[in-house]
């Protein structure tokens, strides 16, 4: 008795439904481990009610350490979710069989991407409510008026969502084990943190290490996240004495491509020696 | 010519760097047979398997499965084939149902995830997390996810190592009904018993080569084997291997007027044979 020939649907419609429908399945999975809310998403919350009020000084530009620490926990939150929590989660999945089981089936390689991306988003808007809704209730920030400033929010958000991401895919065929991969990621966020402006203001590392820093993406984000949070005054103690929206956008596309370009090339689908 | 051919290999090579995983296997699966794959830990089971399954490079040979070179796979190709593969322990965090309802949308024609719920048996565990389930369980439902797509061809890798006796004549029911239903089914396994249950034909892999292709009965000359005859002789134990049992045990009856005392007559099991198989393929290494 043979089955019934159906063909597999195909198009980019298709991918989008499955990526959607992993994606809330992620999200499900991913709040159901009360670890992972903890250590991704409440880590932050600690972070800003402890540093919030032990670094209570005020720096040049008339504000206080505080106000500036807000948007620098906040792309740390952002930056957490997108390459911390997907380098670790991709390479302990395929460690696992996860990846290889999806393999071996006719799901469409996008939607896997997909569903992670509808993850990584709906963890980062929620982080991000949580995160501002704290502070300004303690009044360590303003909320912007003008709809100007929401827009850069926006964009910000999304090309760092966007190369923190890919770098995270990109970065989980690094680690050589499922366990040894939360051992091989954190350190690197952790450094990118203390070399971004979030724990001290960007300007107080010294000038060579200002521009290792300015490589990598985090500063960047929490330097667009300033442009929003912070008064325009404030942008004259920027490095550039700017907030540079034109280079924050074009290092973080240049980032999203490259990571891209790497993930293509790199990304497995099963660990071992036939990958 | 492939129309009744659910798999076809020849000369099938697989080396890594100087090992010699795969020496020029051959195979052949008809569309609806169960057939079972034998074979030690390390023979070439899984490397054979995983080539077929379109998850390993070869390094020789002609592989086709369902009409398609698994070298290059296509989604339609994925969505006929059905694989229980060896690990588990994921999805911790969902549901049986949540898992296998998920699975259906990849295929174009799935089973209802209910029923394929209830065949696998975890009807009761359905909105229990898949962390909480036994191993056993674990397992069926890793069954369950490589038949929602209702394959034409199912491969089980080692699908009841860990089961207790119960859950594996389950198991068993669940793969009669599968292959009633036409679907074909290549099964590796480490219990011959479980070959004996459930296959049409075994092959036996030993050191990257196929041994032997049979069916269960005559694997290893088995049906026309000889038969050991053993009784206590007033000299102890006695042993005589014959092909011709039935005579032996009358005219041991005549000697004794009767009651042959300890008589015992067997036939050599599939383990028996399958040892003899595997040593011998030790003696030529």
């Amino acid at each position: 008795m043979a089955t019934s020939t159906a063909t597999v649907r195909r198009g980019p419609g298709h991918a989008a439904r499955i990526g959607w429908e992993r994606g809330k399945l992620e999200v499900k999975e991913f709040f159901r481990q009360r670890e992972s809310v903890v250590f991704t998403l409440a880590f932050p919350v600690i972070l800003l009610l402890i540093f919030g009020s032990v670094l209570n000084y005020d720096i040049p530009g008339n504000i206080n350490f505080s106000q500036y620490f807000v948007p620098g926990i906040l792309a740390t939150g952002l930056f957490g979710v997108c390459f911390q929590t997907l380098a670790i989660q991709i390479a302990i999945e395929r460690d696992k069989g996860i990846l290889k089981r999806l393999e071996g089936t006719p799901m469409p390689p996008a939607s896997y991407f997909l569903g992670k991306i509808v993850m990584v988003l709906t963890m980062v808007v929620l982080e991000s409510i949580v995160l501002l809704a704290i502070s300004s209730a303690l009044g360590k920030v303003t909320l912007p008026s003008d709809w100007h400033r929401w827009v850069t929010f926006v964009w910000v958000t999304v090309a760092g969502v966007a190369a923190g991401s890919l770098l995270g895919i990109a970065f989980s065929s690094v680690p050589r084990s499922g366990k040894s991969a939360p051992a091989t990621i954190t350190p690197i966020a952790l450094v990118l943190q203390f070399l971004s402006g979030v724990y001290f203001v960007f300007t107080d590392l010294p000038s060579w290490l200002q521009h290792v820093g300015a490589l990598f993406p985090l500063k960047w984000i929490a330097q667009g996240y300033r442009s929003v949070f912070l008064p325009d005054s404030f942008a004259a103690q920027e490095p550039a004495h700017a907030w540079e929206h034109g280079r924050l956008a074009l290092i973080l596309v240049l980032w999203a491509v490259g990571g891209l370009v790497v993930a293509i090339r790199t990304f497995r689908w099963r660990a071992g020696k036939d990958a | 010519m492939t129309e009744d051919v659910a798999i076809r290999v020849r000369g099938l090579q697989k080396t890594y760097g100087d090992h010699v995983a795969i020496q020029g296997l051959d195979l052949e699966v008809a569309r609806g047979e169960c057939f079972a794959l034998l074979g030690p830990n390390g023979a070439g089971k899984t490397t054979t398997v995983e080539i077929l399954e379109g998850y390993r490079p070869r390094t020789g040979g002609e592989v086709s499965v369902l009409g398609v070179d698994p070298k290059r796979p296509t989604r339609d190709w994925r969505a006929k084939v059905g694989i229980v593969l060896q690990s588990t322990g994921e999805f911790e965090a969902l549901t049986v149902r949540e898992v296998v309802n998920h699975f259906a949308l990849y295929y174009p024609a799935p089973r209802d995830p209910a029923e394929v719920i209830e065949a696998v048996g975890l009807t009761e565990k359905a909105t229990a997390r898949a962390g909480t389930l036994s191993g056993g369980q674990r397992r069926r439902l890793d069954v369950a996810l490589g038949v929602v797509g209702r394959p034409e061809l199912l491969f089980l890798d080692e699908p009841t190592t860990g089961f207790d006796p119960e859950a594996r004549q389950e198991f068993w029911e669940l793969i009669h009904r599968l292959s009633a239903e036409g679907t074909t089914i290549l099964l590796t396994t480490h219990y011959l018993y479980e070959a004996e249950a459930l296959a049409n034909r075994v092959g036996v892999i030993h050191g990257g080569r196929m041994v032997e292709v049979a069916t269960p009965a005559t694997l290893g000359g088995r049906a026309t084997a000889a038969t050991v005859v053993s009784w206590d002789g007033p000299d102890g134990r006695q042993t005589v291997s014959t092909d011709t049992p039935t005579s032996q045990v009358s005219k041991l009856a005549a000697e004794f007027g009767g009651e042959v005392p300890g008589l015992t007559v067997t036939r050599p099991t599939l383990e028996d044979i399958y040892l003899t198989m595997i040593n011998a393929g030790k003696g030529e290494q």
